[in-house]
């Protein structure tokens, strides 16, 4: 029974850990690829001061000057409606140190620069587009594409064509968006001298930026990971103790007998390491499952929310196997620390009587809440001081760690007033009883606290986001009909045939521009001044009247991540690089836009056309009576011969964001339930590792004529109690974990805050879950109780234990 | 006076199936305890004396014969009427573990008889002088000393005034002086409660303190 | 077979290009050379050589070379070395087209070698954008900051006065070069057989040049003066998939005579020689293989490579018999396509300093 406990806490904690870790591996393993590919942050780059993209003569002239620097034009392209990252390369310059990037074959190098040229993907791609290596996709433009061509190193949604081809299928001739700089320089030119003040150099960088977006995604699972991992050594922790209790009058005789407390610990720490290596295994093999189990939803939460192309298919490094049963074997050690320590002290004789058991458990009691109110302490200064997604997760675990430890001070509280208050002997016995078994049960209530307080905080963040997304997609997706054209041409003519439709109400153009602010890159999206957009758009702050405002061009509303980003706040004024120089703008309002990896600024549509004159014009929103919509879109489609992803309508978009954001969460909620699993079985093994020390102190009850079924069920009241008492601790517990989430980490790891909403149903409910939890953990002691021999109850009397 | 029957064995055989053997260890025991009277079962190791007393206090159940208890026959009763008969009729004291561990001495003493109901405060006060346990009542079981702990046991297994006393070597863990002194308390008590007192020992020097002696051997009264 | 060294030699290098710039191409690129001449100009004898004109590039040609080699003394009197090599490779044929998709891809190498050390560089472009190219009038070839550039006064047959200028990592340096006599055409007036089976290249040197510029290494100038060669090649099929490398030397004399001499190391184990002898006068005469003899004296051991750094050379009709040793044994070439090119002195019947270069080992 002990074995399978413990079997059972070390492979849920390593199955958990490595589990969660083989994702964040898969996830770095896609962004490495994705920064090689770019030959991204890992390679110095000159890029252009005005965001704008740059003449390619630059690049002759700073090779001229001796700069060893390689073109790069990068742009968007549709392919049957859907969006891929075009990357133009020069494969004759590409700097050597770009490493894995496009290595173009040697005979390869020939056609991929020669047109038709080739395009390079990563298979993933290639099934994506479901189309055969060799064959020729179709831009959305219409537009044949150079034969596909897989190159596995490379980032999914990646296509990599030559500089040249690139030029022609952005239609950008003569144009590239940065200059990536060799390692082998020798003496070259200033760049001022060579190109003015256009440009600025980018330091390589170790951390991609991917990696540094999707940070805090992959704390909060190492985070999840961590707590799962110790919950499962309270399991370890508890078997153990209840092996030793077993065995120590086996040691005791083998001490007896001329065994050294060397030797017997020796043995028992190989005992105890072998069966680690035996649970690592398995838990490695169960963290695998786990981690394929959860993959697609990690992979969904990353590109919806950071648009990080993760490959579905979990590959796992050796490391990630040695690492897992290391972990297996060093968490049994430290679990089983302080029994191995008691058997080395094991004194050879039985010990004289304890001190009296309320006065131990004063003292573990005061120092415990010592403790905690240190880790509240911290908690709180970080709180005050503390301004990073680390700090914000610190204070989240003082606050946990606080909570877990004052929680048997608690639980001593609530039980001792429960006593005071009762007058029947048995349920003065039954408060007494339950305070004296807080010690015994207070690692599993603990653990059970932190799993609720975690899974009222995540749900309750989760819950928030999502109403709060809700609302906030009715404002964002207004226009009930989005249109994409394929290229400015054709979009004048939708225009035109739209005019002539009765149904449509307004044809609203936009129009969307990149450009960089404080070395970040930033969407600047055109809206014109119209009644959907002054109703509906989901402004958190302004100035009021921001749409007429925002017509002459000189003001601008900005998205809440930027916003906290740049420190900006309503009536401040902002420079926003456009190709015909800097655009000086006033900040007149701030609003949500979840979701948006990069910082968003809107302004007036006319605007955006006259300072950013390049800007495709093939977007527009309609507004169109609700029973119009299914024909308009279908006429649609036929006439301008447009896929599905170029005219969609406002609920299939809708059904579709929210089908991205629900998945967001899942992997969370995925964790949580194991983590309320696991806490479960560390109630379980920690019930049935005190059943055996209960009997002394149930026997005298029964030899004074108590029935032992009657017993059997003030045990397992006493345990639902307890649970409960935890329970209704972790409500408000898990509200300020919520509130942590949604004020502090959030805004750290997304830049947007939620409103904190409070879900009562869901607290129901869990702790509903929490009670069957705890049912479910007493059930098994109990049933052996109530249907215990009396002669095991007898024997009690007569013989030591 | 006649002193009324409190106890009544007759014929009574019980059996254990150890190792998938029929062990007799009674087999027809015939036994009387009168009010006041203070009787000593001994025997040797496995003559079944413990077994005897476990069943006179329904603890477990015979295989045959009678036992009838202040005029009730135990036989008749199911687990939850010997519970209660156990709670108002019977007193236990023990070798170990008779007291309640989570709670005071206080609470010791009175948990029986509030739970049979039969709470007597001046029977309580008068106790709790009696075997000197007034500055005892806050303190937890385990801060007390074999002999305190017995006297508390003895206490509780008194305060709801049962018809007998059953004590399976309550002084077994006591130095000599010790028992003979909460042995004597115990019998005053018993004598002021009026009840009866059967007392398993295999000390035959304790033995004959009490009024009569029973030797069982062999699963018989000899 | 006569005369058909140089464009081999130099072809193999030329196909690094091609090949993709690592040593695992060669093989491929033997093969790539070797055919696929469809739609480039053939190579054909009694073609009229028209100066400064043909300075400029042949883009209806396959590859084409601008290579000099210079042998100096710096102002302490230490010798050293100097290389500067424009490649021009065309991946397809047909007219230049404009910006990218441009056929030509350039390849620049450069060195300079003491005693003590030897550096290098390389660097590659495409045409059709402005990083490399040639132009005939005024004569400029360049590729990234490196060039050879017609000065003021350029006179056409004498391609003088020109600067070359180029710079690695770790060094650099700018000559300038003079010459008073005309450009050597080789060959057959300039058209260079290269096999029986009629391949072949057009070739013409300038041997003349006096050299004189400084060479700066890990930042320390030096002065320097001394003499140069030039060499222009262009054709459209230049190898035989049967050579395996070649040893090539420029050697100057100290009376003022040049001489151009190589062996081709063919994979049937018959070694050919060819050559030319050019007098001050600027009278030349063509050397065949049985007028030469080749004997490696001396090897070094370069990344695993076993190669003779020092040779006897042997030309009994003109009564040479001399020992070439090299003025750094480590003057290896580690580009893409690696190869030993280093300035060599020698002494004996004659005496004097050259270059050598050496593939395919």
């Amino acid at each position: 029974m002990q074995l399978a406990t413990l079997l059972i806490g070390l492979v849920a904690a390593t199955a958990l850990w490595s589990g969660v870790q083989a994702l964040n591996q898969q996830a770095r393993n896609a962004y490495d690829r994705a920064a090689a590919t770019f030959g991204g942050a890992r390679t110095a780059m000159l890029v252009s001061r005005d965001g704008a993209s740059l003449p390619q003569q630059l690049f002759v002239d700073l090779r001229r000057a001796g700069w060893p620097v390689s073109p790069v034009l990068e742009g968007r392209l549709q392919i049957e409606g859907r969006s891929f990252a075009l990357l133009g390369i020069e494969p004759v310059t590409l700097p050597a140190e770009v490493g894995n990037a496009p290595s173009v074959g040697r005979s390869g190098m020939v056609s991929f620069m020669t047109p038709p040229g080739e395009m390079l993907v990563a298979p993933e791609t290639l099934a994506d587009l479901k189309l055969a290596e060799g064959a020729r996709a179709r831009a959305n433009g219409g537009a044949l594409l150079p034969p596909l061509r897989v190159q596995s190193q490379l980032a999914p949604g990646v296509l990599v064509v030559d500089i040249g081809i690139a030029q022609t299928i952005l239609g950008m001739p003569g144009q590239i968006t940065r200059l990536m700089v060799g390692k082998a320089a020798g003496k070259h030119a200033s760049l001022a001298s060579v190109a003015g003040d256009r440009l600025h150099l980018i330091e390589p960088d170790a951390d991609t930026d991917l990696e540094r977006l999707t940070d805090s995604f992959h704390l909060n699972l190492t985070a999840f990971g961590l707590l799962s991992f110790l919950v499962g050594l309270f399991i370890v922790n508890s078997a153990i103790g209840l092996a030793f209790e077993q065995r120590l009058p086996v040691l005791r005789t083998l001490r007896a007998c001329g065994v050294s407390a060397r030797m017997l610990n020796a043995v028992l720490v190989a005992e105890l390491v072998s069966l680690a290596l035996v649970a690592g295994l398995i838990g490695l093999v169960c963290g695998y499952y786990i981690a394929s189990a959860l993959l697609p939803d990690v992979a969904a939460s990353l590109r919806g929310l950071y648009g990080a192309q993760i490959p579905g298919q979990l590959s796992l490094r050796p490391e990630w196997w040695l690492a897992g049963i290391a972990i297996s074997v060093i968490g049994a050690l430290a679990a089983a620390a302080t029994s191995l320590t008691k058997a080395l002290r094991l004194p050879l004789l039985a010990a004289a009587q304890p001190r009296a058991w309320h006065q131990a458990q004063r003292r573990w009691l005061t120092y415990q809440s010592a403790l905690a109110l240190a880790a509240f302490a911290a908690g709180g200064g970080l709180l005050w001081f503390g301004d990073s997604l680390m700090s914000g997760f610190a204070v989240l675990a003082a606050l946990l760690l606080g909570a877990a430890l004052i929680l048997p001070a608690v639980l001593e509280a609530v039980l001792s007033l429960g006593q005071r208050f009762a007058s029947r002997p048995l349920t003065v016995w039954f408060w007494a009883d339950s305070r004296q078994q807080l010690s015994g049960l207070s690692l599993a209530l603990m653990a059970l606290l932190l799993a609720l307080a975690v899974n009222v905080g995540v749900a309750t963040m989760v819950e928030s986001f999502s109403r709060t997304f809700l609302v906030w997609l009715d404002g964002r997706l207004a226009a009930d009909i989005y249109v994409s054209a394929a290229n400015d041409e054709q979009a004048m003519e939708i225009k035109a045939w739209l005019r002539e439709r009765p149904e449509v109400a307004a044809i609203l153009p936009g129009g969307r521009a990149d450009t960089q602010i404080a070395g970040a890159p930033v969407e600047v999206l055109g809206l014109p001044d119209h009644a959907t957009y002054r109703d509906n758009w989901p402004l958190l702050q302004s100035a009021g009247n921001v749409w007429s405002r925002l017509r002459p061009g000189d003001a601008a509303l900005v998205s809440e991540q930027l916003a906290r980003r740049l420190k900006l706040s309503v009536g401040d004024r902002i420079e926003m690089p456009a190709p015909g120089g800097s655009w000086p703008l006033q900040v007149i309002g701030i609003y949500a836009d979840y979701g948006n990896p990069k910082g968003q600024i809107t302004v007036n549509f006319a605007a955006l056309t006259r300072r950013f004159p390049g800007i495709p014009l093939t977007r527009m929103g309609l507004r169109v009576a609700p029973p119009e919509v299914p024909a308009l879109v279908a006429d649609l489609r036929e006439k301008f011969a447009l896929g599905e992803r170029n005219v969609v309508d406002q609920a299939t978009m809708k059904a579709e964001s929210k089908r991205i954001f629900n998945r967001t969460f899942a992997v969370t909620a995925a964790l949580n339930a194991f983590t309320l699993g696991v806490a479960g079985i560390a109630l379980l093994t920690s019930l049935l590792t005190l059943a055996n020390s209960r009997l002394p102190q149930l026997a005298p009850l029964w030899a004074v004529g108590i029935t032992r079924r009657r017993l059997a069920v003030i045990e397992l009241l006493k345990t639902m109690s307890v649970a409960l008492i935890t329970t209704l601790f972790a409500l408000p517990l898990g509200l300020l974990v919520a509130w942590c989430l949604l004020a502090i980490v959030n805004v750290k790891a997304f830049g947007w805050r939620l409103p904190f909403h409070v879900f009562p149903m869901d607290l129901v409910w869990l702790v509903g879950v929490a009670l069957a939890a705890a049912l479910a953990a007493a059930a098994l002691p109990v049933l052996r109780l109530a249907r215990m021999q009396p002669a095991s109850l007898i024997r009690i009397f007569a013989n030591e234990r | 006076m006649t002193r009324s029957i409190v106890l009544h064995v007759t014929g009574l055989t019980k059996s254990y199936r150890a190792a998938g053997e029929e062990i007799a260890v009674l087999r027809g025991v015939n036994l009387t305890v009168a009010a006041q009277e203070s009787v000593a079962l001994t025997g040797e190791s496995g003559s079944g004396k413990s077994t005897l007393l476990h069943l006179v206090a329904g603890l477990d159940a015979a295989d045959g014969g009678e036992i009838r208890l202040g005029g009730v026959s135990i036989a008749e009763l199911d687990d939850s009427g010997r519970a209660e008969l156990r709670r108002g009729r019977l007193g236990l004291v023990f070798q170990q573990f008779n007291l309640i561990p989570s709670l005071t001495v206080a609470d010791n003493l009175v948990f029986q008889s509030r739970l049979a109901g039969r709470h007597d405060p001046d029977w309580y006060e008068e106790l709790v002088e009696r075997l000197g346990l007034g500055h005892l009542l806050k303190r937890y079981p385990e801060q007390l000393s074999g002999g305190q702990q017995q006297r508390v046991a003895i206490g509780r297994a008194l305060a709801a005034k049962p018809l007998l006393l059953l004590a399976d070597e309550p002084t077994g863990n006591l130095d000599e002086a010790t028992a003979d002194e909460v042995l004597a308390l115990a019998r005053d008590l018993v004598t002021r409660s009026g009840c009866g007192l059967l007392m398993v020992t295999h000390s035959t020097r304790l033995a004959a303190t009490l009024d009569r002696q029973v030797n069982l051997h062999a699963g018989v009264v000899a | 077979m006569k005369g058909s060294g140089p464009i081999t030699r130099r072809g193999l290098i030329g196909s690094a290009l091609l090949a993709g710039f690592t040593a695992k191409a060669v093989a491929q690129g033997f093969a790539g050379l070797g055919e696929a001449a469809e739609g480039f100009a053939p190579v054909v004898p009694g073609r009229p050589f028209t100066f400064p004109g043909d300075h400029g590039p042949h883009p209806e040609f396959r590859i084409e070379w601008w290579y000099v080699t210079a042998n100096l003394v710096d102002a302490g009197g230490a010798a050293c070395g100097a290389q500067w090599t424009l490649f021009r490779q065309a991946i397809a044929p047909g007219p230049p087209r404009e910006g990218w998709t441009n056929q030509q891809v350039w390849m620049g190498h450069a060195a300079v070698t003491r005693a003590d050390t030897h550096r290098y560089a390389q660097t590659f472009a495409r045409g059709g954008i402005g990083q490399a190219g040639v132009e005939a009038q005024p004569f400029h070839a360049w590729i990234d900051s490196w060039s050879m550039r017609g000065l003021e006064g350029l006179n056409g047959t004498n391609v003088a006065p020109l600067e070359l200028r180029a710079s690695g990592a770790d060094f650099s340096y700018a000559l300038r070069l003079d010459a008073d006599r005309p450009l050597v055409l080789q060959g057959d007036a300039g058209y260079s057989r290269k096999s029986l089976r009629e391949q072949a290249s057009y070739y013409y040197s300038q041997p003349h040049y006096a050299a004189k510029g400084s060479i700066t290494i890990d930042d320390r100038p030096v002065e320097v003066t001394g003499q140069a060669w030039l060499d222009r090649e262009w054709s459209t099929q230049p190898l035989a998939a049967d050579q395996s490398g070649w040893d090539w030397l420029s050697l100057h004399f100290k009376g003022g005579d040049k001489l151009m001499l190589y062996r081709m190391r063919q994979t049937d184990g018959r070694h050919y020689g060819s050559g030319k002898w050019i007098a001050p006068d600027g009278n030349a005469e063509l050397l065949a293989s049985t007028d030469i003899a080749m004997t490696p004296l001396a090897f070094t051991e370069i990344e695993g490579r076993k190669i003779p750094t020092a040779w006897r050379i042997e030309i009994p009709r003109r009564a040479l018999a001399i020992e070439c040793t090299p003025l750094n044994a480590k003057s290896w070439m580690g580009t893409s396509f690696p190869y030993w090119e280093g300035p060599i002195r020698f002494g004996g019947s004659h005496e004097g300093l050259g270059y050598l270069e050496m593939t395919g080992y």
